[in-house]
């Protein structure tokens, strides 16, 4: 097999030899071998790409038609209003970590997302929002979230751009601010939404030890269980990416929401087959080339 | 209040004093006898060891040391222990970080496992340090068509084209295994991800082994064995492994005696025990609280109810 | 104005990435648009080290709880960054030895490689320790046995931190290693949960995050989502 030859002329040789060892050869005319204009082995990723988008933008358009999806209770959603009510009457501060990670981290993203609702939250209740973050440019959209979550509640004058600030890049330097924040402000909610390493149980105990309302939300599955341990509410994975659409309420971010579910099933759907087909191969014995059925559903999931 | 409710409201800090000497005295205790518990190598370290010990003699091996200081502890011994085996098998080593702050780590492992064990080796011939460079995920798909534009020069400012033992490497394809200690992002989940998974099913695969963190070896099971031929899962997995390259030392070396260094995952695995141990007792006083306060309570309910 | 800016850079960024991974002539210019987002990175360090500047001496001047913190912070900072830029103690480079501080600013004996070895590695390796104290605190707090789900979770944990160790050799040792039963040893068991119910329980959960960061992306892409960068209300 040829592959991968650019913008060169290419001859194949040919040889036959019969059981005696006498043989014949001869070569093709030199052909122009042109690269491919697709990265090979990208055939199932594509469409599944493609599938999971049209998946999500149809949901989107029909939401936007008029059609109404419901959402079942996230019970961490569910307690944002409770737990910074809870600071405004206790005159505590609110405490928003955005996770550790910069701009082009799609959690980071999500958290900021909420930060925006529970922004407009605190704007509501006139309570005290605090957000320290580890990264640069974070800083820089946290503000501008923040702002026009001020300005979306009708109380621009309360914002104060130093409420986001930048604290440290190094993971350890950070974590020591926060728990020493912590410690002397005492926060009376406490949200954790991006993603975390080594810190999340740090942060967390902390945060359990002054007493306050937790509500943490990562798509990294390490941390998940410390979350679970020491936090009043966790968002778990996809359930934090829901957030977005949960607490909006809005027809296209409920479409999309809508679409990830119809896009699940259809992953759900692949592998129950998968592993149906596999294991009656299996029982019938012989009967199937399991062989060949491994390597289709490894070239239907781009494997 | 009741003894129970007073372990039940027990300040933490006596916890954290019972973890702290549940730590300390095995140290100490294994620092001045020196014993340690036998080790039983798992089918992941196992594997591990012996994909490094399948390589041929000038086996070209690209190491990644995706660590930082605070995780040394428990990811050191391990990037120790595969310095000492790549030595043992005189394989070509080709030293990166995707951390900033691992830089002085490389240095330190070089000189303190490759190059006491093996003085004679030449820099640029037998062993380089290519540095630190930045963009996480973003260098590993440079590195995976063209491993130079991401490495222009090694970490002394000299250019990779000049150093005689990066003649022959094009990509990441072009070594013959890569090796990754990970404490987080990016680490092995992404040398996975972007590295190895896009040339699985096409030629010759990528070999990946890998050692991380205790906490990330979870999220990193599901790769074994096809995208990752082996994984050190925290100080036990260092401990086992590390166990099984003295054995190769000694059987090198019949009846030299290993200096203490060579046995750092294996001496920790002792506070490792008690520390477990611990958890496990608190686990089971803190479901006993439970459990008696449960039925307190409900006796409590039973009574009013009778009332 | 800006705002439409931002959606339509967004949107040729992202659609950037999608297409570099699909055709090969555009693969170069995924790696490009990732070089970008490094260099703004890289710039907005100026941004964030002004910012902490900022928030520090307020703290100091407006003498707020842990103003001394904030002092022993910057002057952290002043001295790590001067040792740093001006590369204190370092020694040239064995191939130019005319040339003054011509080695890395790391390099063994050098300021910055001190800060780096007794100050910066023990503090990390500290914070990073007192996982051991919190997770033990946390593990007599919350791990009940309040559920059958969560007793089974204890059943489990109980596994796992004694067939990590040697305990688990002495408690189950006298299992013959070649025998049927062998797979009740706890190392063997500790194996199984990981590799058969954690390793099950992870895919679920990674495909499910997997669709989430999809569908998140494509409504960032394509401008439907835009609450992170302050507007959608």
């Amino acid at each position: 097999m040829v592959s991968m030859i650019d913008s060169v002329l290419v001859s194949l040789t040919l040889a036959a030899q019969d059981a005696a060892g006498a043989g014949a050869d001869g070569a093709t005319a030199p052909a122009a071998a042109a690269e491919s204009f697709f990265v090979s082995g990208r055939g199932a990723l594509f469409g599944w790409l493609v599938v999971i988008s049209v998946f999500v933008l149809v949901s989107i358009m029909k939401a936007r038609a008029g059609k109404v999806f419901k959402v079942r209770p996230i019970a961490g959603l569910s307690a944002v209003d409770e737990a910074v009510g809870r600071a405004t009457e206790m005159g505590r501060p609110v405490l928003f970590i955005p996770g550790i990670q910069d701009m082009d981290n799609v959690q980071t993203i999500a958290g900021l997302t909420i930060l925006s609702r529970v922004g407009k939250t605190t704007a509501d209740y006139d309570a005290h929002i605090e957000v320290p973050v580890s990264r640069s440019l974070v800083m820089t959209a946290g503000r501008e979230a923040l702002s026009a979550s001020y300005l979306a509640a009708g109380r621009p004058d309360s914002f104060n751009e130093d409420q986001v600030y930048y604290v440290t890049d190094e993971q350890f330097g950070y974590t020591a601010y926060v728990s020493g924040l912590m410690v002397r402000k005492k926060p009376a909610a406490c949200f954790y939404m991006g993603q975390f390493f080594a810190e999340s149980l740090i942060l967390a105990e902390t945060g359990n030890s002054i007493g306050a309302i937790q509500i943490a939300g990562t798509a990294e599955t390490s941390q998940l269980p410390f979350f679970v341990a020491a936090c009043d509410y966790t968002l778990i994975g996809e359930e934090f990416f829901a957030a977005s659409a949960y607490l909006s309420g809005e027809p296209d971010q409920m479409g999309s929401l809508r679409g990830q579910d119809l896009s699940k099933a259809l992953v759900g759907a692949v592998l129950v087959l998968g592993v149906v087909v596999m294991t009656v191969g299996a029982l019938a014995g012989g009967l199937v080339d399991l062989g060949s059925v491994s390597r289709f559903f490894q070239s239907l999931v781009g494997g | 209040m009741s003894f129970i409710d007073r372990l039940d409201a027990i300040d933490r800090r006596w916890i954290f004093l019972m973890m702290a000497c549940a730590v300390a005295i095995p140290i100490i205790v294994i620092g001045l006898t020196g014993a340690r518990f036998p080790e039983v190598p798992g089918p992941t370290s196992t594997a591990t060891f012996e994909t490094i010990e399948a390589l041929p003699e000038g086996a070209k091996v690209l190491f990644s040391f995706d660590f930082d200081p605070a995780s040394a502890g428990e990811l050191q011994p391990m990037a120790n222990a595969f310095m000492r085996h790549l030595g043992q098998k005189k394989a070509k080593v080709y030293c990166q970080t995707l951390w900033a702050s691992a830089t002085p780590l490389i240095e330190e492992t070089l000189k303190k496992c490759l190059l006491t064990q093996s003085p004679d080796l030449v820099y640029g011939v037998d062993y380089v340090n290519l540095g630190y460079q930045a963009g996480n995920e973003g260098v590993m798909k440079v590195i995976s068509t063209d491993y130079k534009q991401s490495f222009p020069t090694d970490a002394k400012g000299t250019r990779t084209t000049a150093i005689p033992m990066m003649e022959g490497i094009e990509n990441t394809s072009s070594f013959d295994l890569i090796m990754v200690v990970s404490a987080g992002y990016p680490g092995s989940k992404e040398w996975v991800q972007y590295v190895v998974s896009p040339t699985l099913g096409k030629g010759k695969p990528i070999q990946l082994v890998a050692g991380v963190t205790g906490v990330s070896a979870p999220q990193l099971v599901p790769y074994f064995p096809t995208q990752m031929q082996g994984m050190l899962a925290a100080i036990k997995g260092a401990a086992e492994y590390e166990y099984m390259v003295n054995e190769v030392i000694k059987a090198a070396n019949p009846g030299k005696p290993l200096p203490p260094a060579y046995m750092e995952a294996q001496r920790r695995m002792a506070p490792q025990l008690f520390g477990h141990l611990l958890m496990v007792g608190l686990i089971i006083v803190g479901n006993t609280i439970f459990f008696v306060k449960r039925r307190q309570s409900r006796s409590g309910s039973a009574m009013k109810a009778a009332a | 104005m800006s705002r439409q800016l931002a959606i339509i850079v967004t949107l040729v960024a992202g659609v950037l990435m999608v297409v570099s991974g699909f055709i090969k002539p555009t693969q170069g210019w995924g790696e490009d648009a990732a070089e970008w987002f490094n260099i703004l990175a890289a710039m907005a360090f100026v941004l964030g080290a002004a910012n902490l500047a900022k928030v520090h001496l307020s703290k100091i001047s407006s003498r707020d709880a842990g103003w001394g913190f904030s002092a022993v912070t910057l002057l952290a900072f002043a001295v790590t960054l001067a040792v740093g830029l001006f590369k204190v103690g370092v020694n040239p480079m064995p191939a130019f030895p005319d040339v003054p501080m011509s080695g890395g600013k790391d390099a063994e004996g050098s300021a910055f490689w001190w800060v780096y070895t007794y100050v910066l590695s023990s503090i990390t390796a500290t914070m990073f320790s007192l996982l051991a104290f919190y997770v033990a605190s946390a593990a007599f707090r919350a791990f009940r046995a309040k559920n059958t789900e969560a007793t089974l979770l204890l059943v489990a944990a109980f596994i796992v931190l004694l067939g990590r160790t040697f305990a688990g050799v002495v408690l189950t040792g006298w299992i013959p290693a070649d025998s049927d039963w062998a797979f009740l040893r706890f190392e063997n068991l500790s194996t199984t949960i990981f590799e058969v119910f954690a390793s099950a329980g992870n895919r679920a959960i990674i495909i499910g995050i997997a669709l989430g960061v999809a569908a998140t992306s494509l409504k960032i892409i394509l401008g439907i989502d835009r609450s992170y960068m302050g507007s959608g209300d």
